[in-house]
């Protein structure tokens, strides 16, 4: 199976080879941030504009279909509108909060995004504490979202990100208690090591029923974390118009929303690499010709496709249900799904024990 | 008891959610409903019926059936239409007649309830279904209805009879009708 | 009963007791206005339809339409005038009918008449600065007399309540009353907001996500259509009805076509009014599937709202092939329906019913088994038959409240009493009744349709009217069942072609109304979902 080693370490020698070694470690670090922010974006206006179509065929519509064929250039054509809007800063508002509140959102997201094992070999970086280092990190939205809250001067902003902060720290509980279930099972938080232990077999299949519910409690809350429908009350369009961000305009607004549709694809990521065994190909032990067939298909397809998948689950869920309460959320939560992955979690380290 | 009504209530839960997915998922397989509108110009029958724009037909010899009566102008709630009449002698029979200059219709007022043509005697104006009315002043919204030249035609024809123009009569008449 | 009524009034001048329009007119002095609203309530006659604030050139007064909640076909009119145009003075009947404080601020906001013991005196529609009463006849409509404000409104007038009281000496004086304390968190929902079904303002008090109170405000789609009405010539008038409550046109319209043919005591052709029939009804499921997916949308299943409009769209096209018009059928005339139904129409309704029903099905699959959407939905927003009589909350919220009001069955008109349905009853009160009495609803109208589409009568479907209809002198009153309820029309005609005046009774404002005395102690989630199951229009309350 090809490996995006062997491209990263050409790029490596050959940089080596012709400037010292400090210059080539910045050059490389300035490359792999262009990479990610570049592959942010574009995800970002792929999932935007895949949301759009998907919901519409949902709703017995066709979604966009001006911009270019299909619509597919409706993204670009967004963002592009988005960029030339006015940035309208309320009066008495909190400035310098206001505007640090799309940039914290964002940077929560982005370095979620850095850490994930795209491909085989393409990760940039595979820290020892991995698994923490997604939830500690991701963790950092929420206070982007209080401080935007806070300093919109709003009254809907403010019920908005109240109901986030609430929401966002209640469901982190259960993603990382579910991801806690692989961690004990895989014995480790490096992401790179718990693709590789799934080259036999992911750990949906091979952890057995704990893995199973963890996989769901962790798509739940995940999707809760996103702020997206059935959970979307920080945003809860008919009641609080647009909740947090109800103030915000132009790009910053862009920012929340970016972020929005990249913590969706990182949940999926997510979840694709602890359960679904990240890039590698599915494999049924004994079938040695499908085996091999299916090693053919690239490493970062594999990837992606899962994530699709994933994904594609969050936006039925999405545009089928109608919006919890705050205290059915919360009692969800508290009630239901912590105890779950509680119990879960006990279950998961009888079997390892085992 | 309680743990197992628990664990029920969630199996039902799911089971319901699940449904609610299968019904989406149907919709997301079904044709779409959406019409291309610009695309579909000519395509799509709209309702002969259907009251979009006040015109005053003409034949082919540019005369319309307008008596410049005035009888629109009072019927209308809004005030859309003004007909301004001349008096003329008829060179028949030597009486003086009133005779349309010009027939006014202000389609920015316009409510499309068809008093008017329901009011009309004889049948000179009627609604068609021609909605493409967007302009870039109001201005334009102005309409004369009459053509430039038209003139009155000689014998105002009785009031078109429904049966024969079922599909194109316009409604807002209260008239006896027969059945099909 | 009759008798007993007519014999407790004998304090009355026996002119002072007469029949109008086959009801039982009580004139009473206005002093002793609630006394004899008091004995009204005692005999039976709890529910207020209507209270229509008239100026009769020298005097001012009201005419209220009392009915009994038992049978709401059972109106009898208590009327009460005072003669002081400078500053009128009624007492409230509030404490009776509580609708009442509600309508009382329309009369006052239209006449100027100040009622003794409402504990709320604002104006209902036009703003605080307004100069004069409109609806009085010496009303100087010149635009100088109220010119363009450059200013906002400012918050005082919204937040301030006067109160009229009557002092020891009998003087009437008026007092201010803060409506909010200093620490409320006032949320303003609306004018323009994504859930509020048009522009209407609710300023609520929150405590946190608990809704303390919440405090309607009217008027800002205020077209002041009962002054335009007063001008306009009787045929003209009908198309103001369908621009009421937009979305049960045809039926706004029926009711208005079934007063003026009351009054000039006209037949209708048999095959017109099997036509307006199915009109009815079909407009009746376009507006429930709109109120259903309206309010799914309001609890975020914005992919219900599609459903619902894809299949109203079905309605309208319907509507557009025999009317003309989608929204704005404007079908009915005096004496019949406009023009005869399009030679397609039967078999378009006939394909129309088996396709809602298998969408019914999938509607109550995708919303009404769902368990968040009945989580949420039920033991929520209580509203108790008593409080939906004394609210004269009507039509499906009233009736999921147990209250069978239905006006097609208490007054059948046009050909319900000739078809079989069934008046859907809930006793819950809960927001699910009032959602799931909607959907059940639609598939009564299906029923009433498909016994109607077959048996259409041959025959004209317009009875020929005069060129200028003018009605006798005399009240008029009548009311159908339109989606929201009770819609009622009261014509006052002086025998001119044009009316004295007219008033409508909309169903949507007493529903918000009730959302004052059933959202506090809810969520904001909660009230929101309550409007949507109220399913109230909002330019059928501001007229």
């Amino acid at each position: 199976m090809w490996s995006f080693e062997r491209f990263t370490g050409w790029i490596d020698t050959s940089l080596h080879s012709c400037m010292g070694d400090g210059w080539a470690l910045l050059t490389e670090y300035v490359l792999i941030g262009v990479a990610v922010l570049v592959a942010y974006a574009l995800i970002a206006l792929f999932l935007i504009y895949a949301e759009r179509k998907i919901c519409g065929f949902f709703q017995c519509r066709l979604g966009p279909n001006r911009v270019g064929k299909w619509g597919i250039f409706q993204s670009v054509a967004d963002m592009v509108k988005i960029l030339l809007k006015e940035l309208v800063h309320i009066d008495r508002s909190d400035k310098v909060l206001f505007r640090m509140a799309s940039f914290f959102v964002i940077i929560g997201s982005v370095c979620t995004f850095g850490a994930l094992p795209f491909a085989r070999g393409l990760q940039a970086i595979d820290f020892n504490v991995g698994v923490f280092y997604l939830l500690a990190v991701s963790s950092l939205g929420v206070v982007g979202i209080l401080l935007a809250g806070w300093s919109s001067n709003s009254k809907y902003s403010m019920i908005g990100a109240m109901r986030s902060g609430a929401q966002l720290i209640s469901y982190e509980i259960s993603a990382g208690l579910s991801l806690m279930v692989i961690v004990v099972f895989s014995g480790t938080m490096q992401l790179s090591q718990i693709v590789a232990q799934q080259a036999d077999g992911w750990f949906i299949f091979k952890g057995h029923l704990p893995a199973c519910i963890a996989f769901l409690t962790y798509l739940i809350a995940g999707h809760a974390e996103t702020n997206r429908g059935p959970f979307d009350m920080p945003e809860a369009e008919s009641e609080l118009t647009a909740g947090y961000h109800t103030e915000y305009s132009g790009i910053q607004f862009g920012f929340f929303y970016l972020a929005e549709y990249l913590n969706m694809f990182i949940v999926a990521a997510i979840a694709t690499t602890m359960f679904l065994g990240g890039w590698q190909p599915l494999h049924v032990p004994g079938w040695d010709g499908f085996n091999h067939a299916m090693d053919c298909i690239p490493s970062f397809l594999w990837f992606f496709g899962k994530t699709c998948v994933c994904m594609f689950l969050a936006m039925w869920v999405r545009w089928s249900f109608p919006r919890l309460r705050i205290d059915q959320l919360l009692s969800l939560e508290w009630k239901i799904l912590m105890p779950v992955c509680l119990l879960n979690l006990i279950l998961m380290s009888v079997v390892v024990i085992l | 008891m309680k743990v197992s009504n628990y664990i029920k209530n969630i199996c039902v839960g799911v089971w319901h959610l699940g449904q609610g997915m299968y019904v989406t998922m149907l919709n997301f397989c079904r044709p779409k409903v959406t019409r291309q509108y610009p695309e579909n110009r000519g395509e799509r029958e709209y309702g002969a019926r259907f009251r979009a724009l006040l015109t005053m037909p003409h034949d082919a010899e540019n005369r319309h059936r307008c008596i410049a009566c005035g009888l629109c102008m009072n019927s209308c709630p809004n005030g859309t239409i003004r007909v301004i009449g001349r008096t003329e002698t008829d060179p028949a029979t030597g009486k003086p007649k009133k005779v349309l200059d010009r027939h006014l219709y202000n389609l920015g007022s316009c409510i499309f309830c068809g008093l008017c043509v329901a009011a009309c005697p004889t049948g000179a104006i009627r609604f068609t279904n021609e909605f493409e009315h967007a302009v870039f002043t109001r201005e334009r919204l102005l309409l004369q209805l009459n053509r430039p030249g038209s003139s009155q035609a000689p014998a105002p024809a009785p009031k078109p009879a429904s049966p024969a123009r079922e599909g194109a009569q316009a409604p807002g008449t209260a008239t006896v009708t027969k059945t099909e | 009963m009759k008798e007993k009524m007519k014999n407790r009034f004998d304090w009355l001048a026996p002119e002072a007791v007469t029949e109008a329009d086959g009801r039982e007119v009580f004139t009473v002095p206005a002093e002793r206005l609630p006394e004899a609203a008091a004995f009204l309530k005692e005999s039976g006659y709890d529910f207020l339809v209507d209270m229509v604030g008239m100026d009769y050139g020298d005097r001012l007064g009201v005419v209220n339409y009392v009915a009994r909640s038992e049978n709401t076909a059972d109106v009898v009119v208590l009327r009460s005038a005072v003669a002081d145009r400078e500053r009128p003075v009624m007492p409230s009947v509030g404490g009776v009918w509580e609708v009442a404080r509600m309508y009382e601020r329309e009369v006052h906001d239209y006449f100027g008449i100040r009622f003794a013991g409402n504990d709320d005196m604002r104006r209902l529609f036009l703003r605080a600065s307004w100069n004069g009463y409109p609806l009085r006849k010496d009303y100087d409509a010149s635009p100088e007399a109220n010119p363009v404000p450059l200013e906002n409104e400012s918050l005082f007038d919204m937040d301030t309540v006067p109160v009229v009281e009557t002092g020891p000496d009998g003087a009437e004086h008026t007092v201010l009353r803060p409506l909010y304390r200093e620490e409320e968190y006032v949320i303003n929902f609306g004018p323009q907001h994504p859930a509020m079904h048009g522009v209407l303002h609710l300023r609520v008090a929150l405590d946190g996500e608990v809704v303390r109170s919440v405090d309607p405000h009217f008027g800002y789609i205020h077209r002041g259509v009962e002054k335009l009405c007063e001008g306009y010539t009787y045929p003209q008038i009908l198309h103001l009805t369908d621009r009421l409550d937009y979305l049960s046109g045809t039926m706004n319209r029926h009711a208005f076509c079934l007063c003026c043919e009351k009054a000039l005591q006209m037949d209708v052709p048999e095959r017109a009014v099997v036509i307006r029939t199915i009109f009815d009804e079909l407009t009746r499921i376009a507006s429930h599937l709109l109120g259903w997916g309206s309010m799914c949308m309001d609890m975020g299943a914005v992919t219900a709202f599609m459903y619902g409009l894809r299949d109203r769209e079905k309605i309208m096209d319907i509507f557009e092939e025999t009317a003309g018009g989608r929204l704005m059928a404007n079908y009915n005339v005096i004496g019949g329906v406009a023009c005869d139904l399009h030679p397609d129409f039967r078999k378009r309704v006939k394909e129309f019913i088996p396709y809602m029903r298998k969408m019914l099905r999938e509607h109550h699959m995708l919303y009404t088994a769902n368990p968040i959407a009945t989580g949420r939905m039920a033991g929520v927003g209580h509203l108790s038959r008593e409080r939906a009589v004394a609210l004269g909350v009507t039509g499906p919220s009233g009736r999921a409240s147990g209250w069978a009001n239905d006006q097609r069955k208490a007054e059948p008109y046009a050909a319900y009493g000739k078809v079989e349905f069934d008046q859907l009853l809930r006793t819950g009160g809960m927001t699910f009744d009032r959602y799931i009495i909607r959907l059940g609803e639609i598939e009564q109208s299906l029923r009433i349709i498909e016994q109607l589409i077959d048996n259409i009568p041959e025959g004209p479907c317009a009875e020929k009217v005069k060129g200028v209809i003018k009605l006798p002198e005399g009240d008029f009153f009548q009311r159908v069942e339109n989606a929201r309820g009770q819609f009622g029309v009261h014509i006052t005609s002086r025998g001119d072609k044009t009316p004295y005046r007219v008033k409508f009774r909309s169903p949507s404002m007493v529903l918000v109304g009730a959302l004052k005395d059933v959202a506090p102690g809810g969520k904001v989630a909660d009230l929101i979902m309550l409007g949507g199951s109220f399913d109230y229009v909002i330019p059928c309350i501001d007229r």
